[in-house]
């Protein structure tokens, strides 16, 4: 039996003695704080109906995201020449659509039903990504210190340097580019189907990953200087535990709380970005329905078919703001120094 | 104090190195280059273009070669000419002698243009776009925190944040074609796209007039990419305020008798605007990269179209010297803020 393995059964003893466990309290606490606050509520529930939407799209869709209609392209159902009176002189009216169709007959409402689950997938695959990578990174930069930390901070300062917007369009560029007609069988080629069969997502996901980790990598090494000095950490050295261990368990635990509140108040950010590369034609390939994309075709019409930019972008901003919510909320949770000014 | 800048300028050097090299290899890894025309050129002229551009160099020549015209100087005897490969952003004359600095080449797809054409032409309008935006975001936002502050947890308090949490929500592709359709198409006050002012310009930067002509084009852009900024600058404006206001000198203030509009203008704000001031640096970069999107919405003829396509043409002057000046332009922004920081707060020194 290891030492480690000593003060683990040790500590299990004194559970069993009825000396109560303080870990997971500080959880339990925020958790309680969370469902106190009505913006944060508010936002959860929104989101967890996105996810319904998103989950379900096949059933609540009048209509498939790619089903065109050339009969029937920029109509509008009669509600919304009451709303847009200057739309008699010129719209087709139809009632098959809900909110109109668009440019090539597709049913926007469909594809607002269906634009919910690349958002969705955005917000939950690109902080996975930033958190992988930026943890990881802070973690072993933070608890070596020295000339580790100093390479490796140096290294996130030049990335940092990088005008994040316009890299992401050149990596977006060299992706699609690089991968659109490689040889069969060679890696390029795979990525290029994998691609190819979430819409265009993958390579969203790895542009944002790789210029969303910095933050992460900078705030985790923060944290990690924090607490790498305190009492507990030297308990778990001296026992002997594995660098490995230390981090991950004794380290990690204690510095969650910040780095998942940072990450969820990221998340507008990322479904932004996949949104403007949509927007700009870089991100989703057509015919995948994503609100970007949605919104850029919209905004080329918006003056004789306002309906068609107007619902994604509702659409978008509704996501965003519970997004939003939900990260003040779980700040205000987790973070009890931030309460005392409010 | 001066060592630290040195220091910061050195790493600047270093930096600026690095991203370009990145840069260059990203951007020559991409298949296809500036000659691959959908009709495609015959292979003797394209050979010949690309030899004349040195494309067929070992990327090691290219990219010293590119460096070197952009960072070391040129000094010389020989008057300028007007040739697309002698078109240097920065000329002066001492006596006889000409210095030039700053050389980042022809660009491939416009023909006849250099990337100093582009940067003379476009970078200002990109640049003026920021500044407005910027303005707009620094006064709205600490209007907005500031009475958010001083009425804590009232109907203004709530209005303010309310139009904060909006602010970080809304992103600008959704906030610009709304405002377009609005003030541009239902109520025409506005021009819905286009920018009022042309080159030349004014110090190279600036427009010829600020009359209604140009103000009238910059109101819808500047505000939709100054409206993210303003709902940051409001929310640390509130939370900095209110944080002062709890400390012990506050109270001293106070307890001596001074007025409130006072205290909170001698006392309260000159320490809770520290945080403030400091984000102008990063907040400054991040719009001046927005630009990019903004222009795209309303069509202005800044730096933004410029980029985008010269991607898809794989114009590589025009990318590498995008990229490298606004990589530049964020290190000066961050060195500016933390001189700033030492400047404001005299608690932090760089030794």
């Amino acid at each position: 039996m290891t030492a480690e393995e000593q003060l683990q059964s040790i500590s299990e003893e004194l559970v069993g003695l009825g000396v109560k466990k303080q870990s997971g309290s500080l959880w339990k606490d925020a958790l309680r704080r969370l469902a106190r606050n009505r913006a944060a509520l508010a936002g959860i529930i929104v989101i967890i109906l996105i996810i319904l939407t998103a989950v379900f799209a096949d059933f609540i869709a009048p209509a498939t995201y790619d089903k065109q209609s050339l009969v029937a392209e920029n109509s509008v159902p009669a509600w919304m020449l009451s709303v847009f009176p200057e739309m008699k002189n010129y719209a087709k009216v139809s009632e098959v659509f809900p909110l109109g169709s668009d440019y090539v007959g597709r049913d926007v409402l469909s594809r607002i039903i269906y634009g919910t689950r690349i958002s969705l997938m955005v917000a939950f695959i690109g902080p996975i990504i930033s958190l992988l990578i930026g943890v990881i990174y802070g973690c072993i930069s933070g608890y070596f210190g020295g000339w580790v930390d100093n390479l490796m901070m140096r290294i996130v300062d030049v990335l940092y340097a990088f005008p994040g917007l316009l890299f992401i369009i050149l990596l977006m560029a060299f992706f699609r580019s690089t991968f659109s007609n490689p040889d069969p069988g060679t890696l390029s080629f795979y990525l290029g189907r994998i691609d190819a069969a979430t819409g265009g997502l993958l390579f969203i996901f790895i542009g944002i990953g790789l210029t969303a980790w910095e933050t992460m990598a900078r705030l985790t090494r923060g944290q990690v200087l924090s607490v790498r000095e305190k009492e507990f950490v030297e308990a778990a050295r001296s026992t002997g535990a594995p660098t490995r261990r230390i981090i991950f368990r004794h380290i990690l635990p204690n510095i969650l709380g910040p780095l998942v509140v940072a990450e969820t108040l990221a998340i507008p950010g990322y479904i932004s970005t996949e949104a403007f590369l949509s927007f700009i034609g870089l991100g989703v390939t057509p015919p995948t329905p994503s609100w970007g994309s949605m919104i850029s075709d919209g905004a080329r019409v918006v003056r004789t078919y306002p309906n068609q930019a107007i619902f994604p972008s509702l659409a978008l901003a509704i996501t965003m703001f519970a997004f939003n919510f939900l990260g003040d909320g779980l700040r205000d949770a987790l973070d009890p120094r931030t309460r005392e000014t409010k | 104090m001066f060592n630290f800048i040195l220091r910061r300028l050195l790493y600047m050097l270093v930096v600026t190195f690095v991203v370009a090299a990145i840069t260059f290899v990203l951007m020559r890894s991409v298949p296809g280059g500036p000659f691959d025309k959908e009709k495609p050129l015959p292979a003797e002229v394209r050979l010949q273009l690309e030899n004349a551009y040195h494309l067929n160099d070992p990327w090691i020549a290219q990219f010293g070669n590119y460096m070197s015209a952009v960072f070391i100087p040129k000094i010389t005897t020989i008057p300028p000419t007007s040739g697309r490969i002698d078109d240097y952003l920065i000329t002066f004359k001492i006596g006889n002698v000409y210095f030039r600095w700053m050389n980042f080449g022809p660009s491939f797809a416009a023909r006849g243009r250099t990337v100093n054409d582009i940067f003379r032409q476009q970078l200002p309008v990109s640049f003026q776009l920021g500044v407005m935006a910027l303005l707009f975001s620094v006064v709205l936002g600490m209007t907005l925190g500031l009475l958010a502050a001083l009425k804590q947890n009232s109907l203004l308090d709530y209005l303010g944040m309310s139009v904060a949490i909006l602010g970080v929500s809304v992103p600008m592709i959704v906030l610009g074609p709304v405002v377009v359709y609005i003030f541009g198409v239902l109520l025409k006050w506005l021009p819905p796209s286009g920018w009022g002012s042309k080159p030349p310009f004014v110090l190279g930067l600036f427009p010829s007039s600020f009359g209604w002509e140009y103000i009238k084009y910059t109101i819808m852009p500047a505000a939709v990419l100054g409206f993210g900024g303003s709902a940051i600058f409001a929310r640390l404006t509130r939370a900095s305020l209110l944080q002062v206001i709890n400390e012990d000198y506050i109270r001293t203030a106070r307890a001596k008798g001074l007025k409130d509009s006072l205290v909170i203008t001698r006392h309260a704000l000159r320490n809770a605007l520290i945080p403030v001031t400091t984000i102008i640096g990063p907040m400054f970069a991040a719009l001046i990269t927005g630009t990019f999107v903004t222009e795209l919405i309303f069509g202005i003829p800044g730096m933004g179209r410029y980029f985008v396509s010269s991607i898809s043409n794989r114009d590589y002057p025009v990318i590498m010297g995008t990229i490298l000046l606004y990589a530049v332009l964020l290190v000066i922004c961050n060195l500016v803020v933390d001189i700033m920081y030492a400047f404001l707060d005299p608690r932090i020194r760089y030794n």
